[in-house]
């Protein structure tokens, strides 16, 4: 087949690709599916459950057939609709779900076994024995029946998103669109105009008649120029608009970089985010088929994408096509066709009054009623006046009237109401708010209603913001309106394919209906009708009646189904927005982070923190190594850990210790300033959550802090019982993570190397300053800081804050400073060695099961104040709760301690029902010398001694271990006040 | 989404944290008779209507504020939003 005449290609340059592997060529302003019809490839794909042949149905988004894989290598994409792939130098597309050549597919076999493959046959067929199915049936069904394949290589391009706020988004380019976005244009108003196309024009692009007493793509280059001079209207060409969300806010995918080979420096896709106070669906019409036997066979397709295909990329798919209609539209195509040379075999009209508007034979009161050509259409049955015969053609168009394309306004649950004299569904009135439907999707699909309504809607829509709207000139244009008659499907025999993506035919819907499967959405389920990439866009209303048909009652009685987002696939990375990896949220560094990775740190991911986890030395060859070295080096002389990360709130006002008295179990109120204390935080259902400590600065202002994780949660909880609690309190929150470097400074020599550093005239000898003392002070010659004696490690220690900026720069000091007395940096995982060695609940404790009981903190819960959690902690069933937090020992010193271990009396039966208790966290103890670990064992507290059993399943572990104290290290708590 | 800030006008909801029923702010009295039932209903029975529910909304990315936002669950029609310290200062009967 060579170019017909005319068309909106660019035929001065072409463009050269391939389709399974042979190379074609085409012209820019083409897709690949019109590209391929001019190189007179009709074949495209294999159906998904028979592998029948298939060729091109439509020349929009709704396409179900020409699925191809489209570039490759990494930038593979499967399940590319041929007919919105945009042709450009070099692209490649495979055919998919074939094997074997896609003229020879082995699998067509499926099509001979057809019998067995009806609908609901996985239900049926695939039960027994159930040993089958993951081994034979699913393995063997995904590889026969599927779409296209993985390239299974990481994504290599780039994703953005963005914001947009108008008053009036407008939602396709055709003539509605194109009157709807000029009136509120000019208005003055801001109008996004957003299109699926790469071309503004809809269904314009596609027809021959004129507006006014130009071309329809001359009118359409005419709006196009005003629109670009106006600065308060944007036009988003490659623009999907995919869902109608709450309040005004729809999602849009705009392929940026689709249409070239490469993106080249650009995001190939941009999820958009638009808020609009109006919006305008003019997304036109989707035409429906016919369903009639072998009514797959390639080359039969909808008679409007046919006439598209002609006018607008000037192919056609054959020498000689026939037309099979049941309303005016179908003529058209008609007489375009002959126009450009076309033969016409005939126009085969359902309604008996039918007459020809052109110049070619009429078959009035016909019908199609079977195809002939595996691999491509050859000729047709046509039955009329009870008599029936073979016409040979090429290509045949069907015409069954326009669907009105409404899924954006039942994204809201808007049921489509049935319109009678259009025979189609049109937009409820109960759908998004806001979202005014206008042209061929508001069941005005006459050029010159289309320019009228669209028109309308925006002044409608700028009318409701108080904008006063300019009603547009319009140019004449044709008004026919064509009701069709009521023709659902061809009776007889053969199979007849109402969805032919999902391979789901007339008799299927008949066996449903047989098997009591009624309702619509029963319907979809039972035969997967309307599933996968095209959503039945050109099937679901053609099923319906069918169904309606079957059961006697009317079309809007069967039902329908609605839609839900996203009109066409929106893949996940556009979705991620490039938020993926280590973009995936904002990363936190700590104040002393650089100079951590100057010292070689490794860091973990902690949250949303990077934290150094250890400091290797030239010569570590095994991370143990290094951590067993800074755990020992801080037990005997000094250790540094930057500890900024904990959440920090500060608490001001008058009230500010009843405010944490009633926050924290333990009191808080009597605190004496200069002093710090635990806190234990409860949920209000009396379980363990947070636990930091309390500084008390003045009279009315303490520093509070919280785990790394809970540094959010916590604050927000603070504020909510600030705010909605007690809201009658003088008392002020703001966190302070961010604001304070925080420094932990551990070990026998901690004073002495601090005392190096603290300003003369603050004395911070054991006598001024105790264990659990804190002040205000200044540092390194003026420098304000804090200091709490609190320790976490079980040594002598301190943790010093200083403003944010000078973090780094402390951490220099203190381990330049403290060389003499062994300073030594260490990092997440000496910090766990040692409090897993003091005994020291983290998060592996409070993990949301555990009771302030189970802490051993019981005690701590005062009864002689309200605070959270504190009622609920003493109900029944957590009082009862047995289990505590015990150190446990292997008794042989060689064998390992594994965190998640459940804990079993020696020798008893190991069941859920002999369940003890479990590991929660483990490590090896460089001052045990073997593997410890903290665990929560029933009556823990009284078998101090026993030998218990650790069952690790999961590796056929069972170890036995000595039940000893949490406090492995200076049970006494000497060290800390030293 | 977008959620009318009775201080800062219309935001969009990805701005806030959800925390659920209003009904958590009349937090019952610790210290009183028959505490353990009424917490025992505070924490673990919740409306979730189908239709106009009183809901607890943090702006956690925005001015900190607690809201109380009304919002018909169906729709996701919002009704109103205040301030959650005005609705509970209410409660108690103090100034709001």
């Amino acid at each position: 087949m060579t170019r017909l005449s005319g068309g909106l290609i660019d035929r001065s340059r072409s463009l050269s690709f391939t389709f399974d592997g042979r190379t074609f060529s085409g012209h820019p302003g083409d897709t690949l599916a019109s590209a391929l019809l001019a190189n007179n490839v009709r074949l495209m794909g294999r159906s998904f459950k028979y592998h029948r042949p298939r060729g091109l149905i439509a020349a929009g988004s709704e396409e179900p057939n020409a699925l191809v894989e489209l570039r490759s290598g990494a930038r593979l994409e499967p399940n590319t609709r041929a007919t919105v792939a945009e042709l450009y130098d070099g692209l490649s597309a495979r055919s998919q779900n074939r094997i074997g050549s896609l003229s020879f597919d082995l699998l067509a076999m499926n099509d001979l076994l057809s019998p067995f493959f009806a609908a609901g046959f996985y239900y049926k067929t695939f039960m027994w024995p159930r040993a089958f199915w993951e081994k034979l049936y699913e393995p063997a069904i995904r590889r026969a029946a599927g779409l296209g394949s993985l390239s299974m290589q990481a994504d290599p391009d780039a994703y953005d998103k963005g914001f947009l706020h108008c008053d009036l988004l407008v939602i396709g380019g055709g003539a509605a669109g194109l009157a709807a976005a000029l009136t509120a244009a000019r208005s003055g108003a801001q109008v996004i105009l957003a299109d699926e196309d790469f071309r503004l024009g809809g269904r314009l692009l596609a027809e021959t008649h004129l507006l006014g007493d130009e071309p329809a793509t001359e009118w359409v280059a005419g709006v196009e120029e005003e629109l670009a001079s106006l600065p308060n209207l944007r036009i988003m060409r490659r623009t999907t608009v995919f869902g109608a969300f709450d309040h005004g806010i729809y999602g849009a995918v705009e392929r940026v970089a689709d249409h070239l080979p490469e993106p080249g420096g650009k995001p190939r896709q941009t999820l958009w985010r638009i808020t609009a106070k109006r919006a305008v669906l003019a997304a036109g019409a989707i035409e429906r088929h016919i369903p009639f036997a072998n009514n797959d066979r390639p080359g039969i397709m909808l008679a409007g994408a046919m006439r598209a295909f002609a006018n607008r990329w000037a192919v056609s798919p054959a020498e000689r096509v026939a037309i099979f209609t049941n309303n005016d539209d179908g003529h058209r195509t008609a007489i375009d066709l002959a126009a450009k040379g076309i033969e016409i075999a005939g126009v085969i009209d359902s309604r008996t009054d039918a007459k020809a508007l052109g110049d070619y034979p009429i078959f009035a009161g016909g019908l199609v009623s079977n195809a002939k050509g595996r691999l491509g259409l050859t000729k047709i049955e046509v039955r009329q006046n009870g008599r029936s015969q073979w016409i040979d053609c090429g290509a045949l168009g069907i015409s069954g009237g326009w669907n009105p394309n409404l899924h954006l306004a039942s994204h809201h649950r808007g049921r489509p109401v049935w319109d009678e004299t259009l025979q189609s569904f049109v937009p409820a009135k109960d759908g998004p708010p806001g979202l005014i439907a206008a042209g061929a999707a508001n069941g005005q699909g006459s050029t010159a209603a289309a320019l009228r309504s669209g028109a309308e809607a925006a002044a409608q829509a700028l009318a409701e913001l108080d904008l006063k709207a300019m009603m547009p000139e319009l140019p004449q244009a044709e008004d026919a309106v064509s009701k069709p008659q009521a023709l659902w499907h061809v009776p007889g025999k053969g199979r007849a394919w109402v969805d032919f993506q999902n391979d789901v035919t007339v008799k299927d819907i008949k066996l449903a209906h047989q098997e009591n499967m009624r309702p619509v959405e029963h319907l979809k389920r039972w035969t997967t009708l309307g599933m996968a990439t095209d959503q039945g866009k050109t099937a679901n209303v053609t099923a319906l009646a069918v169904m309606s048909e079957l059961t006697g009652k009317s079309i809007p009685e069967t039902g329908t189904t609605i839609f839900r987002p996203p009109y066409t696939g929106v893949s996940l990375s556009v979705l991620g927005g490039g938020n993926t990896a280590e973009h995936f949220r904002p990363r936190r560094l700590t104040p002393t982070h650089h100079w951590a990775k100057s010292q070689g740190a490794v860091f973990v991911e902690v949250g949303p923190w990077m934290r150094a986890q250890y400091f290797p030395r030239p010569g570590e060859t095994h991370w143990r190594e290094t951590v067993d070295r800074e755990v020992l080096a801080t037990r005997k002389g000094v250790g540094i850990c930057d500890v900024t990360t904990l959440g920090k709130v500060d608490v001001q006002g008058a009230d500010a210790g009843e405010f944490l008295n009633r926050l924290y179990c333990n009191g808080m109120k009597t605190l004496k300033v200069g002093m710090v204390r635990y806190g234990l935080m409860l949920r209000e259902d009396g379980i363990a959550w947070d636990d930091g400590t309390c500084a008390r600065l003045a009279e009315d202002h303490y520093v509070v802090t919280t785990t790394t994780a809970q540094a959010g949660p916590v604050y927000r909880h603070m504020e909510f019982a600030r705010q909605c609690l007690w809201p009658d309190m003088d008392v002020q929150l703001i966190s302070t993570t961010d604001a304070w470097a925080q420094i932990a400074v551990a070990g026998p020599n901690a004073r002495r190397l601090l005392e190096r550093i603290v300003d003369e005239g603050f004395n911070i000898s054991n006598e001024a300053f105790p264990f659990m003392a804190c002040a205000s002070l200044t540092i390194c010659g003026g420098l304000r800081a804090r200091l709490f004696r609190i320790s976490f490690s079980g040594e002598l220690a301190y943790e010093v804050a200083v403003p944010a900026r000078f973090g780094h720069a402390l951490m220099q000091r203190l381990v330049k400073t403290g060389k003499d007395l062994g300073a030594t940096p260490y990092g997440t995982e000496a910090l766990g060695v040692m409090r897993i060695e003091k005994g020291h609940a983290a998060g592996n404790e409070l993990n949301g099961q555990t009771s302030p009981q189970m802490l051993g903190m019981g005690r701590m819960v005062s009864t002689k104040k309200d605070s959270i959690g504190a009622v609920m902690s003493r109900r029944e069933g957590l009082a009862a709760e047995t289990r505590r937090l015990v150190g446990l020992q292997p008794v042989d010193p060689a064998q390992p301690v594994v965190a998640g271990a459940h804990l079993f009396t020696e020798g008893a039966a190991q069941s859920m029902a002999t369940d003890q208790g479990w590991i929660s966290s483990a490590g090896y103890s460089p001052h045990i010398g073997a593997h410890i670990g903290l665990g929560f064992l029933a009556h823990g507290d009284e078998r101090i001694g026993e030998v218990i059993t650790a069952a690790n399943p999961l590796d056929g572990q069972q170890v036995a271990l000595r039940v000893v104290s949490a406090h492995f290290v200076d049970p006494d708590g000497g060290r800390l006040r030293d | 989404m977008l959620i009318p800030h009775p201080l800062l006008g219309l935001r969009d909801a990805q701005e806030f944290t959800y925390l659920g029923d209003a009904r958590l702010i009349e937090r019952p009295d610790g210290m009183a008779e028959g505490a353990e039932a009424a917490f025992a209903d505070y924490v673990y029975l919740r409306d979730n209507p189908a239709g106009v529910h009183r809901e607890l909304w943090f702006h956690e990315q925005g001015d900190r504020s607690w809201l109380v936002v009304t919002r018909d669950t169906v729709t996701h029609e919002i009704l109103g939003a205040e301030l959650a310290r005005d609705v509970a200062l209410r409660g108690k009967g103090g100034a709001a």
